[in-house]
């Protein structure tokens, strides 16, 4: 069992999402990231779906994936083989006093401050998935008031 | 062209001239269009009913049985027949009605999101927004439910857009490309010839057989390729009528109430091909079928059958015909190694008393009298088990039966179905129980405006006795809770009010007379058998 990513490329009808969603949902498949968004192509959208499964079940995954009519492609992405990227977007706990730590912090995983109140910060950060565990970690400190992950997205290499 | 209109002659062009329906405001349009048409409208009593009518004619006919219903309750009534079909893969057009477009989302009168709720069972849906989509949309309909891995597909049509008329431009199609779907048909040649290359090398070939080879209509196929093989068969419950079963190669049923012979054969088996079968939990129950030394090659249309449940050796993803027929192209020569006659000795067979009214010389009686060609169809039950072990599939006769789903109350609209589609060339046999046939008892009376002399064989024992032997395996004997139909009605009235022509048999010598009768001059006929309370499906 280990994290995987599928790439679906889909029709973009309505109710494409509620399709996907409902045949995981009832064939028991957890979903641990979803991102959905329009593509080169009018009327095609591209899921990057993220999920905890072992190669058996991946293989079903995609197996059932294809059988929904508005599925045109099933790809697995991994690290290898695809280029991967999630945004956050964390609003951290910061007295003006404070700013100059978070600041810096947000320098080294090379985000950026996009929003800043008396008593916070609001930190935009680009990457994988690793890197964003690792500045979530070290934000903590300080305390995370509010905060969203996009789930990776990504293409295949090439 | 007015879109209610064009549904009618969309369908003519289909080659449909019979279909099951039941109206309600949402559908108005489409039912004064189906008026002014050549289509024959048979009503039933229920949407369910509407739907497994619908399957019974499908699996007749091999295509698409096509039925209409209103929205909101029509639409979710059919839902049980639409998933009794989605189970057990058969084609299925649904056309159902649906509140006007700018009502949608407002919680109407009799409005219900059929497209969400049918999702799980259709093999597609549509919600036409547009009347200048339906052309395109009942063309796809009709090509997703009848090719590859069959099933029903449900087109929501809302009463406005009924009305709404189609562009002539919309009408011109061009060649059909859906590009999410594309269905495998022929298998890959290298695959092909390793399942040829194991089942000639093996010591102890079978043949696994399921519902899809009747879906693939590839009966001859596979009685071509045992032939030449000499591999003997099992089959699934769906898969019982796909070798004739007086067959010298064929070994019977496997699953949890199969033959012993046939789950015998699958143990002492090397090297096993599987060929439209989805080898559910039931068909393999208490078998090894994982075990080291048997080589598992699987054919399906349906790519994720295969190694879903089943780990498999020799993938072969296609149409079960095609396969077939290039596998017998493939095989060498003809070997016969009859390795199965050391089995048929240890097969122990239970002695049944002769004289005594039981479903094992009941279904000896009914296989006596029906024609060869009957297609028998059956609810779900005891009754179900004892017709799938003792009613032998003969000549060209046909089984139709709630396999996937278990539905009962799907027999007698099955029945009609059937009997609508083939009525005048084929006799209908619908055997049911006291507790299925009340499910959808009103389509007695559809049964008999059919003018077809279907006949129903009704096994009485005053119980749900499946229920009841779950309850005892569970449970311990003696502890039974909400099993006892002690207020039945009167069956031979109930038949005989329905216009059937009634009998109540309690030997075997009274059900003989009844069926000679029936044969004498077919009418649409209810015999009722009184059996003993407390048989199980395995004794007999």
């Amino acid at each position: 069992m280990r994290q995987r990513y599928l790439s679906v490329l889909v029709e973009n009808h309505s109710g494409v999402l509620s399709r996907i969603a409902g045949l995981f949902s009832r064939r028991g498949y957890n979903i641990d990231s979803l991102s959905v968004g329009t593509t080169e192509s009018a009327g095609i959208s591209r899921m990057t779906i993220g999920v905890t499964c072992d190669d058996k079940l991946l293989e079903q995954m995609m197996k059932q994936l294809h059988k929904l009519i508005p599925v045109l492609k099933v790809n697995e992405l991994s690290h290898s083989n695809a280029m991967m990227n999630e945004l956050a977007v964390i609003k951290v706990r910061a007295s003006v006093k404070q700013r100059r730590e978070v600041m810096d912090l947000t320098e080294i995983f090379r985000g950026q401050i996009v929003d800043v109140s008396d008593s916070t910060l609001t930190v935009s950060l680009l990457g994988t998935q690793d890197k964003i565990d690792a500045a979530v970690t070290q934000l903590q400190s300080f305390g995370i008031k509010e905060m969203i992950r996009t789930g990776a997205t990504g293409l295949q290499r090439g | 062209m007015q879109a209610a209109n064009y549904i009618c002659k969309c369908l003519e062009d289909h080659g449909v001239d019979t279909i099951f329906g039941y109206p309600g405001g949402a559908v108005l349009p489409l039912y004064e269009a189906l008026r002014k048409s050549n289509i024959k409208h048979y009503l039933s009593s229920h949407e369910q009913c509407v739907v497994h009518s619908a399957s019974g004619y499908a699996r007749a006919k091999g295509k698409a049985g096509v039925c209409i219903v209103t929205s909101g309750p029509g639409a979710t009534n059919a839902l049980t027949g639409i998933a009794t079909a989605y189970s057990d893969s058969i084609p299925l057009v649904v056309i159902s009605g649906q509140v006007p477009t700018f009502a949608i989302g407002k919680d109407v009168f009799q409005e219900a999101d059929i497209i969400g709720a049918s999702e799980p069972f259709t093999k597609h849906n549509f919600l036409v927004q547009n009347a200048d989509e339906l052309p395109e949309v009942m063309r796809r309909a009709f090509h997703i439910a009848q090719t590859g891995r069959p099933g029903p597909v449900l087109i929501d049509v809302p009463s406005d857009v009924q009305n709404n008329m189609i562009s002539s431009g919309a009408m011109k199609l061009g060649p059909l490309n859906i590009p999410g779907y594309k269905p495998i048909f022929e298998g890959h040649p290298k695959q092909i010839k390793k399942a040829v290359h194991i089942l000639q090398t093996s010591r102890k070939p079978l043949i696994c057989v399921g519902g899809g080879i009747m879906r693939s209509d590839a009966c001859e196929h596979l009685l071509e390729f045992v032939d030449k093989s000499g591999i003997p068969v099992v089959h699934t419950m769906m898969g019982k009528g796909a070798i004739p079963e007086d067959h010298p190669y064929a070994l019977g049923m496997i699953g949890g109430h199969g033959h012993n012979l046939a789950k015998l054969a699958i143990q002492e088996s090397d090297a096993i091909l599987i060929v439209g079968a989805r080898i559910s939990n039931r068909a393999v129950i208490g078998l090894d079928l994982e075990h080291k030394d048997k080589s598992i090659i699987h054919i399906d249309v349906d790519p994720a059958e295969v190694g879903k449940n089943l780990t498999t050796h020799i993938p072969v993803v296609g149409d079960a015909s095609r396969i077939l027929s290039r596998m017998t192209e493939k095989l060498d020569q003809s070997k016969s190694i009859k390795w199965f006659d050391a089995l048929k000795e240890e097969d122990t067979l239970c002695s049944i008393p002769e004289e005594q009214f039981n479903p094992v010389n009941i279904m000896k009686m009914i296989d006596d009298k029906i024609a060869d060609n009957a297609i028998i169809t059956t609810d779900v039950g005891q009754h179900q088990i004892w017709t799938a072990r003792h009613l032998p599939v003969r000549g060209k006769r046909r089984f139709f039966t709630s396999g996937g789903l278990g539905t009962m109350g799907y027999g007698l609209p099955a029945a009609i179905g059937a009997a609508v589609a083939k009525g005048d060339k084929r006799q209908v046999v619908c055997i049911t129980g006291d507790g299925s046939i009340q499910m959808t008892l009103a389509e007695l009376g559809i049964a008999r405006g059919t003018g077809q002399p279907i006949l129903f064989i009704l096994l009485n024992n005053s119980r749900l006795g499946m229920v009841k032997e779950l309850q005892d395996k569970a449970y311990g004997s003696e502890s039974y809770f909400g099993i006892h139909l002690d207020n039945n009605p009167d069956f031979y009235k109930i038949a005989d009010a329905y216009g059937l022509k009634p009998y109540r048999t309690t030997t075997l010598d009274e059900l003989e007379t009844a069926m000679n009768s029936y044969n004498d001059s077919p009418e649409v006929t209810l015999i009722e058998c009184i059996i003993q309370p407390n048989l199980n499906t395995i004794w007999g």
